[in-house]
């Protein structure tokens, strides 16, 4: 059976759960080879194994961390050419996309980013994407050389499958490019205790409608009572209210949670582009003609300051 | 010496418009107004900028697109930029990520660069995969996605931030650089600007002055083929009430239904 290339994201060995769920996708097209690079590499072996990765190939240096993206890009070329895969699997990222992009270009490769779902087909992995703010959903496949394709968070099951798992050295040699861009500094971001935005299963966002920084405790209060990540529309980031990180939509983050409960936010194109994909899709509202009500579920016509507190504190009567 | 900055600008369908897809599954571009993608607009700000504070510097910006593609390039000569390159071609209908950057990539290397700044992405496409796609093609750093930029001494240094940390990047020049809309507001063209504008140059290149066969790029030239574009079926309609004091509780109902709590 051919083999699939999976790209790691970890934090030193910490296996990041989109990775996971390429694991899943990857099961679909052949066996998953994990390449796992940077400090910790080896730590991811055990749960790749669990989730289906038959090889996993490992690589160490300083460069991954002291150099942006071309290291990343080399070992991924050693390791195309030590496995000739069937495909090429990167979770999208901003970082993971640029890595997939210049591989694509080294192999000859066509790439496609942001896919949602995936699937074998006659003439290889057939990619499901959703474009022009989710209103339209496209079936592509990359038609030249290896098929390089990056996929969203949350685009499928993390699914236990057990296999070897065999830890193997991947060797790289860096090309005189690696070292271009120094990476001079880094600040690692505070943890919220939170679920990651794009990783979470429920979303809890809020916009200028929420009024200040201070009355995000409000979004905030609710999001812990469901266990939930928080979002924020542009217009509430750009006033200063909540940090860029935690941006929804087409300059922030792309989400597509099981949940998303908007509150203040009228549901511009550009918000909808990040959040359209979610299941269930829920707002509060003072406008009855904000366009947000037209992605809904369910929506609550009133005034955010009555409705989110009362919700929160039913959810936290409810779980007792 | 003069720093010579290049705009990778794209001229993209109206987001806030109906847009769709042609027959032949490429982006339609005839039926919905276009204009110079708002995420652009950063990449000429940020240009301007660093140009203002070198001693000598020229700002050219560069589209590949249709004939129409005319319109961001003269909003971005009226925001300040010296000049423009467009890439017209009628062999272009159709190319990817991949066949796009390596148009331009000639087409920055034939006007000659000290420094190409782009746009975090394009709000059509939406990839996000130019900017390292010309860093590779052209063989210089890649200093991608910043929040801020500052060029000083052959020397480009910025913030990107990122997932798990922001980090503060530096390379030599000649680089790409891309920057994001956190960078800082976009100027509005002045009165003067745009006048100003409708005497700047803008040079016209076709496939044939940048040595590109047309079997490298468009539709027959793409890596990625769609096979498929489908509407989004549209949401069933949801229930909505209003609050009457027990909107919360209703809601919470709702998601207990729902199996949330
Ligand atoms: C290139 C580009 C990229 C962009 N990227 C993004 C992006 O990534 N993410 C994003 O979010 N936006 C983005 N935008 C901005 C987007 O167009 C909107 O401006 C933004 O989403 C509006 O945020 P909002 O809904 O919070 O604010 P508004 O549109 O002002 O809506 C506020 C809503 O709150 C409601 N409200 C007010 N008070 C209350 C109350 N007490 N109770 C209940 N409801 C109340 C109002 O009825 C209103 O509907 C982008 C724009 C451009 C041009
Ligand atoms: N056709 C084009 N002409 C000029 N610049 C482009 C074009 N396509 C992409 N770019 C540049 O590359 C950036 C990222 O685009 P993309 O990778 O398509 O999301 C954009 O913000 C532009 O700066």
């Amino acid at each position: 059976m051919a083999e699939v290339l999976v790209y790691v994201d970890h934090v030193d060995g910490a296996v990041r759960k989109p990775t996971l769920e390429l694991l899943t996708l990857a099961r679909r097209i052949g066996e998953p080879v994990a390449v796992a690079l940077g400090n910790g590499a080896a730590d991811t072996a055990a749960t790749l194994a669990e989730h289906g990765a038959t090889r996993v190939l490992t690589h160490d240096a300083a460069e991954y961390a002291d150099y942006l993206v071309v290291p990343k890009v080399d070992a991924l070329q050693a390791a195309h050419e030590a496995v000739s895969p069937a495909a090429v699997l990167v979770p999208s990222s901003a970082e993971g996309k640029e890595i997939a992009a210049r591989l694509a270009l080294r192999i000859g490769s066509g790439i496609i980013t942001d896919a949602i779902d995936l699937e074998a087909g006659d003439e290889g992995p057939v990619a499901t994407q959703s474009v022009f703010a989710a209103s339209f959903t496209t079936k592509s496949r990359v038609s030249k050389g290896t098929p390089v394709i990056t996929v969203k968070p949350n685009s499928a099951a993390v699914e236990a499958a057990p296999a070897a798992g065999a830890v193997e050295a991947l060797s790289v040699t860096f090309s005189d490019k690696a070292t271009g861009t120094k990476v001079t500094g880094r600040t690692a971001r505070e943890s919220t205790g939170r679920p990651e935005l794009t990783e979470a299963a429920i979303v809890v966002s809020g916009g200028r409608g929420v009024g200040g920084a201070e009355n995000f405790a409000l979004i905030e209060a609710l999001a812990d009572s469901l266990g939930a990540a928080v979002g924020a529309s542009r217009a509430a980031v750009d006033a200063g209210w909540y940090p860029h990180t935690n941006q929804v939509g087409q300059t922030g983050k792309s989400v597509s949670p099981q949940l998303y409960i908007a509150s203040g936010i009228s549901g511009a194109i550009q918000h909808r582009a990040g959040m359209q994909t979610s299941k269930t899709i829920v707002a509060v509202n003072k406008d009855p003609e904000a366009p947000i009500f037209e992605l809904v579920d369910y929506g609550v016509v009133g005034d955010l300051f009555d409705v989110v507190p009362q919700l929160t504190e039913e959810i936290k009567s409810r779980k007792g | 010496m003069s720093l010579r900055i290049v705009v990778t600008v794209k001229y993209v369908p109206d987001a806030t418009g109906d847009r769709h897809f042609a027959d032949d599954l490429t982006v339609d571009r005839d039926d919905v107004d276009g204009l110079l993608s708002e995420l652009d607009e950063y990449a000429v700000e940020q240009a301007l900028q660093i140009a203002e504070d070198a001693d000598d510097a020229e700002v050219t910006v560069l589209t590949v697109g249709p004939e129409d593609a005319k319109d961001a390039l003269r909003k971005a000569l009226s925001m300040g930029a010296d000049k423009a390159i467009h890439v017209e071609d009628d062999d272009l209908h159709g190319t990817d990520a991949i066949g796009t950057s390596l148009v331009l990539a000639k087409a920055i290397e034939k006007a000659g660069y000290d420094l190409v700044i782009s746009g975090m992405a394009s709000t059509d496409g939406t990839m996000g995969v130019v900017p390292a796609l010309l860093a590779e093609r052209l063989g210089v750093p890649q200093v991608t996605l910043l929040s801020e930029v500052s060029v000083e001494d052959g020397t480009v240094k910025g913030r990107r931030d990122g997932d798990a940390a922001s980090e503060q990047l530096e390379a030599s020049l000649p680089a790409v650089v891309s920057v994001t809309d956190q960078s800082g507001e976009a100027r509005y063209p002045s009165f003067k600007g745009i006048m100003a504008a409708k005497k700047k140059p803008v040079e016209s290149w076709d496939l044939s002055d940048l040595d590109i066969e047309a079997e490298e790029v468009g539709l027959d030239g793409a890596y990625t083929t769609v096979d498929g574009a489908a509407e989004r079926p549209a949401r069933t309609a949801g229930t909505i009430v209003k609050d009457e004091g027990e909107g919360g509780k209703q809601l919470a109902e709702f998601l207990a239904s729902q199996k949330f709590i």
